[in-house]
C-alpha cells in the first residue's frame, strides 16, 4: 500500500540528505544589480545547512525574491557564485536545479490542466521518468487525491497552494524554497501549511522559506536570516538570537495605584502604566541574575503590594523591527 | 540531452490543442474553404489557366503556405509567451533543462500542429479542386522546413511580446501581408516588371514558389533559391533564439 504521510513519502525521496556537515547551499559573494540600475543583492555571503528549516525575513523590496530567485536559476547573478550540494548553480546547472524544488509566491498555474497532469508535467520537466506512485503518495500527502482529476481553476486559494507545493516535490528535490507559502490564506490553513513544511523538514527536506509573517519564522524556523536593503544583516539561531537580543519585562499590577516611582526603588529600570496601576519592571533574560527578588524584597519593604503579576519576552518581531530600523 | 523534459513540453503543448480543437484545427479549416469557395470558384472561374494549372489549383500550395506561416507563428509565439503572462514560467527556467530542450518541446509542438494542419487543408483542397503532387518528398520537405522555421519565428515573438497586442502585432501586419503579396493567389509574371522585382525582396516568395513547385512542376524562383532563402531564415531564427537565450532577453532579468 502507498504511504500517505509526508515522512513515509521521504523515506522514498531523501535517503541521504541528513547528516552531511557540509551546507548544502553556500552563497558567496553574490551581488545583483538589475538592467534598471536596482543594486538588490550586495555581496550576500549565506550557507544553508542540511536539512534545517531556514526562515529570510525582511521588508519589501529587501531582496529576498531576489536571492531565492538567483539560486533557483531565475535570475542571473552580477557577481559571486551559489553552490547546491557542491554544484555551482550556473556551470552544473542540470545537477544544481534537480536538487530543488520552488514553490512562488503567486498562484501560478495553468488553469485548465488537472492536477494530476500539472504535477506529473512538473515531473518529467525536471527530467525525471514518469512515477504515478510517487505523484499518488505526493498527493495523498497533501490531501490532494480526491482532487486529482479537478481542473487547478476550480480548486480553493489553499488547494493551488498545496498543488504548487506538489509540483514542487514532483521530483524529489532535497531543498524546497518557500516564497511566502502562507500569504493571503486564512489563520487555520496557514497552520496547515506549517505543519506539512514540519513533516517536509522532518522527512529530511532543507526548507528555505521567505516570510513577511514573523510569526511564522518564530513558529517554525531552526535559524533565521534577516536581509535588508540587498544585505544579510544577520544570521542566527533562532533560540539564541531570541536569548541573545531579547530583553524581558516583568508586570506587577498593583493593589493601588501608585502617582510615582518611590525613591527607593530608583535603582529598578520602572515605569508606571495604566494610570499607574502597572508597574513594568525590563531586564536582560540573558544574564544571570534578573533582579526580581531583590525588586519583591523592595517593594514589600515600600509597602507596595500587588495582586497579580506577569512576564513578557521581545517577540521576534520586535527584534526584527529593531534589527531594520537600526541598519538600513 | 535529456528527452523526459522534451516529451513533458511537446505532450503538454499538444494536450493544450486537444482542449483547444475548435481554434486551433477547424477555425483555420472553415477558413481556408472559405478562400476556396471566393477564389477558387467564385473568381476563380474567370480566370484563366496558369502555366496549365487552373486557377483552384494554383492557389492550393499559396492557401496551405498562407495557413502554415500564420498557425506556426500564432501556435509558437502563445505556447512560449502564456506561461510568461501566467507566470508559470519560473518552473521552466528553474528546471534542469537546456535551452536547446526547451526549443524542441515547444517548437517541435508549435510545427507538429502545423503540419498536421497544412497536411488537413490539403485534404480539404482536394475535395474542391483536383490535385496533383508531383514531387511528394520536396512537398514534405517544405512543409516541414517551413512549419520549423516559422515556429521558431514564433517562439521569438513570444519571448519578445510583453503583451497580447503585441503576440498579434507580427502575424497581422507582416506575415499576412507579405504572404497575400508573395505569389500565393497570383503568379508573380502577372505584375508589372517593377513590381515583380520589388516582389523579389519578399521571402515569403521563394517559400510559395517552391513549394508550389513541389506541386505543379511550375516556380517563380528557382528551386534552389527556394531552399536556400528558409534554410538562412531558419539560420537566423535559431541565432536569434541562441541569444535570447545567452542574454537571458525577457526570459531571465
Amino acid at each position: 500500500m502507498a504511504p500517505s504521510s509526508l515522512n513515509e513519502l521521504s523515506q522514498a525521496v531523501l535517503p541521504d540528505a541528513l547528516g552531511a556537515a557540509e551546507p548544502i547551499i553556500r552563497i558567496s559573494g553574490l551581488e545583483k544589480t538589475y538592467a534598471g540600475g536596482f543594486h538588490a543583492l550586495k555581496s550576500v555571503d549565506l550557507s544553508i545547512r542540511r536539512g534545517e528549516i531556514f526562515a529570510l525575513l525582511g521588508p519589501n523590496g529587501a531582496g529576498k525574491t531576489t536571492l531565492i530567485s538567483v539560486v533557483c536559476g531565475l535570475v542571473n547573478p552580477s557577481a559571486g557564485e551559489v553552490r547546491v550540494d557542491g554544484f555551482d548553480n550556473v556551470r552544473d546547472y542540470r545537477q544544481a536545479r534537480s536538487l530543488i524544488g520552488l514553490v512562488p509566491q503567486e498562484l501560478t498555474n495553468e488553469a485548465f490542466e488537472t492536477v494530476w497532469n500539472t504535477v506529473s508535467f512538473s515531473r518529467g520537466l525536471f527530467g525525471k521518468p514518469p512515477n504515478p506512485a510517487h505523484i499518488e503518495r505526493i498527493l495523498k500527502s497533501l490531501t490532494l487525491w480526491d482532487k486529482r482529476d479537478n481542473r487547478l481553476i476550480t480548486l480553493s486559494g489553499g488547494m493551488k497552494r498545496r498543488v504548487l507545493i506538489a509540483k514542487a516535490l514532483s521530483h524529489e528535490p532535497r531543498i524546497l524554497f518557500l516564497d511566502e507559502p502562507t500569504a493571503g490564506v486564512d489563520v487555520e490553513l496557514r497552520r496547515e501549511m506549517w505543519e506539512v513544511v514540519r513533516q517536509l523538514r522532518d522527512s529530511g527536506v532543507t526548507i528555505i522559506l521567505t516570510t513577511h509573517y514573523i510569526e511564522e519564522a518564530e513558529e517554525m524556523a531552526d535559524r533565521i536570516g534577516v536581509i535588508n536593503g540587498g544585505r544579510i544583516v544577520l544570521v542566527e539561531e533562532k533560540a539564541a538570537l531570541m536569548r541573545k537580543l531579547g530583553s524581558k519585562q516583568l508586570t506587577l499590577h498593583l493593589q493601588v495605584p501608585l502617582d510615582a516611582v518611590p525613591a527607593s526603588l530608583a535603582g529598578y529600570d520602572l515605569q508606571l502604566a495604566a494610570d499607574g496601576s502597572e508597574l513594568i519592571y525590563s531586564y536582560d533574560g540573558a544574564e544571570e541574575g534578573s533582579g526580581i527578588t531583590a525588586l519583591l524584597g523592595d517593594l514589600d519593604a515600600a509597602g507596595i503590594a500587588f495582586k497579580d503579576l506577569h512576564t513578557r519576552q521581545s517577540s521576534l518581531e520586535d527584534i526584527f523591527v529593531d534589527l531594520v530600523k537600526e541598519r538600513p | 540531452m535529456n528527452l523526459y523534459p522534451v516529451r513533458a513540453i511537446y505532450a503538454a503543448e499538444m494536450a493544450r490543442t486537444r482542449r483547444t480543437l475548435l481554434q486551433s484545427i477547424v477555425s483555420p479549416v472553415i477558413s481556408t474553404s472559405l478562400y476556396f469557395v471566393v477564389f477558387g470558384a467564385a473568381i476563380g472561374s474567370r480566370i484563366s489557366e496558369i502555366d496549365g494549372v487552373s486557377y483552384g489549383a494554383f492557389i492550393v500550395p499559396g492557401l496551405i503556405m498562407l495557413m502554415l506561416l500564420t498557425q506556426s507563428v500564432s501556435n509558437a509565439s502563445f505556447g512560449i509567451f502564456f506561461p510568461k503572462f501566467s507566470g508559470s514560467i519560473y518552473e521552466l527556467l528553474s528546471a534542469p533543462i537546456s535551452h536547446i530542450e526547451i526549443v524542441i518541446g515547444y517548437v517541435g509542438a508549435a510545427a507538429t500542429k502545423s503540419i498536421v494542419l497544412g497536411l488537413i487543408i490539403l485534404a480539404t483542397a482536394g475535395l474542391f479542386v483536383p490535385l496533383e503532387i508531383a514531387h511528394p518528398l520536396w512537398m514534405l520537405t517544405f512543409l516541414v522546413l517551413t512549419a520549423v522555421t516559422f515556429s521558431l519565428l514564433g517562439f521569438i515573438i513570444g519571448i519578445w511580446a510583453d503583451g497580447f497586442d503585441k503576440l498579434q502585432l507580427v502575424p497581422l501586419l507582416v506575415i499576412t501581408p507579405l504572404t497575400f503579396l508573395g505569389g500565393s493567389f497570383y503568379s508573380i509574371d502577372m505584375l508589372p516588371p517593377v513590381w515583380q522585382t520589388l516582389t523579389l525582396f519578399n521571402p515569403v516568395v521563394y517559400l510559395v514558389s517552391g513549394f508550389r513547385w513541389s506541386f505543379y512542376g511550375i516556380s517563380d524562383v528557382s528551386l534552389m533559391a527556394s531552399v536556400a532563402m528558409i534554410l538562412v531564415f531558419l539560420a537566423l531564427c535559431l541565432a536569434v533564439i541562441a541569444w535570447m537565450f545567452r542574454t537571458g532577453y525577457r526570459l531571465r532579468p
